[in-house]
């Protein structure tokens, strides 16, 4: 990551150009029946405190019990971030006061982590690709949430996220602007979606981000960073980079300092406003959990989670681009999610896989875009894609005839070759027929036939005729061949 | 015939078993105790109306001859113990009024054994002193007076209404816990038998946490028979406490026969400390004697890093304890003392619910744990007791069955004599009996004579962890020896 800055990267001071320099810490909600330490359900909604078990809420005398699914969820995004997998890990406290954090202290690891060292492959829309350092992930249980907006002299405690297990991903400072953070982010939602252990759903906050922003002038050692906390989209990453790159760079260009600092992001306002400052940060007194033993599994056990890994997107796009002939941008926008990838594997299954990529990018996730739909959602399946790339590929329906059917599917749903045979959009390849449809018009126009001998381009307005008189159906190479031939055009 | 409360549990037992009486009679007579001994504090809630509850279903399973282990014998809980539906405070006012909604996982198996529950008792403050005078709601005052005197005496602490309340008859065993001594010096002061077992042989869960990683239950009673009774009940495998080991518990009464033939029994140096008033070292000298006429060999043994155990043991349990009572903030449960704002209800509601130790104590947690200290104190302290381990580890593995060392420093003293005195004097009341936690051994209490002034003196004996058993053989040898320990005369009847 020592390579010299791009320029194009370099934000562009009223004195200098300034290399803005990132790091982040991701927070994914690890996907799992039952919290951290408790067996109490992490389901979404509810009523407030619906989901508290003794534990969540601390009462005196309760203690905590590792989740062994949590673990293993761990262990497969530390895989699938072909990172160091720790066989033993610590569980410490990380003590400080607040409303929703009913123990007084929040369960973290510290000092050793269940997955130590890693990368993450970011392809950026240029078509360049950096890989990003990953420095650590760990497991700490999720706070509750303070409600204020319920009484006028009082605040509300929700505790049903209190003890939900977290893994807070940690990457190096290896990102170098917002566009590359935004695509780190994006890939590292995609790895966990593939893997299963965190949906990525940032509306619900089960992904979300601390920024570390610093900026300097290119070679120069890294500046004074600040951290901005809690940032629930990738359009607000890449937002709250500029801002505060932005603002630190009038700073230093003023002649000022940066300040240490946490910061939070308000999209209202297009600024970061500071939290507290370094003086005021918490002396967290992190210490081991006397209530938890050291975290200790064998590598066997690490095998077995990954010899259940799934083809994880990397590997997924290389063998797009292998076995089916895509490009590397085509196979990148369909690896992105592993139900489009899956989707488009079932339209290509014994098909010509470009073909079947064509249709599956520009048709199918054209109009998905348009009507804001998952490809979960759907109306055309894979099949029935599948079935129109069959038509095409066997000459029954012309490409054209191809996109009024996949509109009847999509609308209507049926059987594209039932629909093709009911509503008559075979395409004419009887010879005979689309020689009488020719014959008629040569016959009809004879002033257009001499003209056509000395301008050959008004052969399209032959094949336009010909395709209105068959109602589109003719076999368009067909009906070029026959006028070819009959006006003597080469 | 002997008052029913004058029974050992044993013995009632037996008396149940034989139909001499009924749990009902049983219950109905420590009640009629405890009422008059209201001016020992030892309990802190009484509660007669569950108890003869629980005394008529064991009538009925000794009538269907479904007898359990414990069937229709009353006991003493710890106010520590969380106890469903009974308020439990810990001692403290911060959790005055509470609740619990569960029964912690020691008394749940007392009462599956068919215990029957007298009442909550009296205990320092978060299980925070040596003399029960940190309690919120009064000092504990021993049943025990020396010759002569009516000055009223500590019972030690911090299970101090369990030893009372059990040396003066107001309950036929009760549970404790012990997290630095707290269940063998209140034994040792009260003239009662108490073990701490080895670090994981009880669960935890439903107890209030004092120091995570050094608090054991325990039980205290009259004779080691009670003891190894009661243990095998609170004890077992709870997969609800990761720290409690998955090991079956053995027949603890039937270790009480094996004798010391052929033990090797160490006697460490280092606890030979400065100022050791003479008796106890006589009753010490006379422990081994005994030990070494009923077989056991005694042999010498050094525990160099003895002396670092106290000093490393006040770091470690405040650092745990500071970070276990930070979950008393006035949000959820207890006390609650209103503020201008969520940081003044948390400094009103803590300022008024902890007493001077317990605010102190985690004063200093918060402290050894802060940055820039941590490595100084917390990090050494548990090299320190990586070492203090490991020195019984050696003795362990050159051949020691057990080791043999006085249980407190003196006799019981006087209510008001040490409270006010330099903290650290009240500290070393446990100086013998710390090491063992740190080391999570397990170490009992058994009375074993009396001082000049007729207070109990108790030795201790500390053995391989989870080897309960030699413990149990070896203090029944030195019950034997000494005789049963005469109980305190009913002055407050």
């Amino acid at each position: 990551m020592n390579a010299p800055v791009s320029p194009k990267k370099l934000i562009k001071g009223g004195l200098h150009d300034w290399e803005v320099v990132i790091g982040m810490e991701i927070h994914a909600q690890v996907t799992s029946r039952s919290k951290l330490f408790s067996g109490a359900p992490t389901a979404f909604g509810g009523e407030p405190n619906d989901h508290v078990s003794l534990v969540d809420a601390a009462m005196p005398g309760m203690l905590p019990v590792i989740n062994a699914e949590c673990v293993a969820q761990a262990v497969r995004t530390g895989l699938g971030l072909k990172a160091k997998i720790n066989l033993r890990s610590v569980f410490d406290r990380k003590n400080y006061f607040y409303p929703d954090l009913p123990q007084g202290y929040q369960i973290s690891q510290y000092k050793d982590p269940i997955v130590g060292e890693g990368e993450v492959l970011v392809d950026l829309p240029d078509g360049e690709s950096i890989t990003v350092g990953i420095e650590r992930l760990h497991l700490e249980q999720d706070a509750g949430k303070s409600l204020h907006d319920q009484s006028p002299n009082l605040s509300f405690v929700d505790l049903n996220r209190s003890g939900v297990a977290l893994m807070e991903i940690v990457s190096r400072p290896d990102l170098r602007s917002s566009e590359e953070a935004r695509a780190y982010v994006t890939k590292l939602r995609t790895i966990l979606r593939y893997l299963g252990t965190c949906d990525g759903d940032m509306e619900k906050g089960n992904l979300r981000a601390d920024v570390n922003v610093s900026v300097r002038r290119p070679g120069e050692p890294l500046g004074t960073r600040c951290e901005i906390k809690n940032v629930n989209s990738i359009r607000f990453i890449g937002q709250a980079i500029e801002t505060e790159a932005r603002r630190q760079i009038a700073i230093l260009e003023d002649g000022g300092r940066i300040e240490q600092e946490t910061r939070l992001f308000d999209p209202g306002k297009g600024e970061t406003r500071s939290m507290r400052s370094k003086e005021e940060a918490h002396d967290y007194r992190y210490f081991p959990d006397p209530d938890l033993l050291p975290l200790e599994f064998d590598q066997a056990y690490v095998d077995g989670l990954a010899e259940g890994l799934p083809e994880l997107p990397d590997a997924k796009k290389a063998r797009f681009v292998s076995a089916y002939g895509l490009s590397a941008y085509d196979a990148g926008v369909l690896v992105a999610e592993r139900a489009s990838a899956d989707y488009f594997e079932a339209v290509a299954k014994g098909r010509d896989g470009k073909a079947a990529a064509n249709w599956v990018i520009n048709e199918l996730f054209g109009r998905l875009n348009k009507e804001g739909l998952s490809i979960e959602e759907t109306p055309v399946s894979a099949d029935r894609l599948g079935a129109i790339v069959d038509l095409i590929g066997e000459g029954v329906i012309s490409g054209k005839i191809a996109k009024d059917l996949f509109e009847i599917v999509w609308s209507e749903g049926g059987d594209p070759r039932q629909i093709v045979e009911a509503r008559g959009m075979r395409q004419v390849t009887d010879t005979g027929a689309i020689e009488a449809a020719v014959d008629a018009i040569i016959a009809q126009n004879p002033d257009k036939v001499a003209q056509a001998r000395e301008k050959p381009t008004l052969l399209g307005w032959f094949v336009g005729q010909t395709m209105k008189a068959t109602g589109g159906k003719a076999n368009p190479a067909a009906v070029n061949a026959l006028l070819k031939a009959k006006l003597g055009i080469e | 015939m002997t008052q029913l409360n004058e029974l050992t549990l044993a013995e009632a037992r037996d008396g149940l078993k034989a139909k001499d009486f009924s749990a009902r009679e049983l219950t109905e007579a420590h009640i009629a105790a405890l009422e008059k001994a209201r001016v020992l504090n030892a309990y802190l809630l009484e509660t007669p109306d569950r108890a003869l509850k629980m005394a008529e279903v064991s009538d009925a399973k000794i009538a269907a001859g479904e007898a359990r282990p414990l069937e229709g014998l009353p006991l003493g809980i710890k106010d520590l113990f969380c106890t469903h539906g009974v308020v439990t405070t810990a001692g403290s006012k911060i959790l005055e009024g509470f609740e619990p909604h569960y029964e912690s996982a020691v008394t749940h198996n007392l009462w599956r054994d068919g215990a029957v529950m007298l009442g909550k008792l009296n205990l320092d403050e978060f299980a925070m002193g040596s003399s029960n005078e940190t309690s919120a709601y009064g000092t504990v005052v021993s049943p025990w007076r020396r010759a002569g005197s009516e000055a009223p005496l500590v019972p030690g602490g911090s299970s101090g209404g369990s030893a009372a309340a059990v040396a003066a008859r107001l309950c036929l065993g009760a549970t404790a816990t012990d997290t630095g001594g707290s269940i063998r010096q209140p034994a040792a002061f009260t003239g009662t038998v108490g073990i701490k077992p080895t670090y994981g042989r009880c669960s935890r869960w439903g107890t209030v946490a004092f120091a995570s990683s050094l608090d054991q239950a325990g039980p205290i009673a009259r004779t080691v028979r009670d003891c190894a009774i009661l243990l095998g009940s609170m004890a077992g495998p709870d997969a609800r406490d990761t720290t409690c080991a998955d090991l079956p518990v053995p027949d603890f009464e039937a270790a009480l026969g094996r004798g010391v033939k052929g033990l090797t029994i160490g006697i460490p140096k280092e606890y030979r400390v400065e100022g050791m008033p003479a008796e106890i070292q006589r009753l010490w000298d006379q422990g081994a004697a005994w030990l070494r006429e009923a077989g056991a060999e005694i042999r010498e043994i050094s525990l160099p890093h003895t002396r670092y155990a106290l000093p490393a043991y006040y770091i470690v349990a405040p650092a745990e304890a500071s970070s276990n009572l930070a979950r008393y903030d006035g949000v959820r449960y207890g006390l609650r003392v209103p503020g201008r704002d969520i940081v003044g209800m948390y400094e009103n509601t803590r300022a008024a619910g902890f007493g001077r130790e317990v605010k102190r104590r985690i004063m200093i947690g918060t402290y050894v744990l802060s940055a820039g200290y941590y490595d100084a104190y917390y990090v050494r302290a548990q090299k320190i007791r990586t070492l203090i381990k490991r020195d019984f580890e050696a003795a362990y593995a050159a051949g020691v069955d057990a080791i043999l060392t006085p249980a407190t420093p003196s006799a019981a003293f006087g209510v008001g004599e040490k409270a006010s005195a330099d903290p650290v004097e009240m500290y070393l009341n446990d100086v013998f009996t710390v090491t063992v936690n740190m080391a999570g051994l397990p170490g009992i209490a058994v009375p074993a004579g009396l001082d000049a002034q007729g207070l109990p003196l108790g030795l201790q004996l500390i053995g391989r962890p989870f080897d309960e058993e030699t413990l149990f053989a070896a203090a029944q040898a030195i019950e034997d020896a000494a005789g049963r320990m005469s109980l305190p005369k009913a002055w407050w009847a």
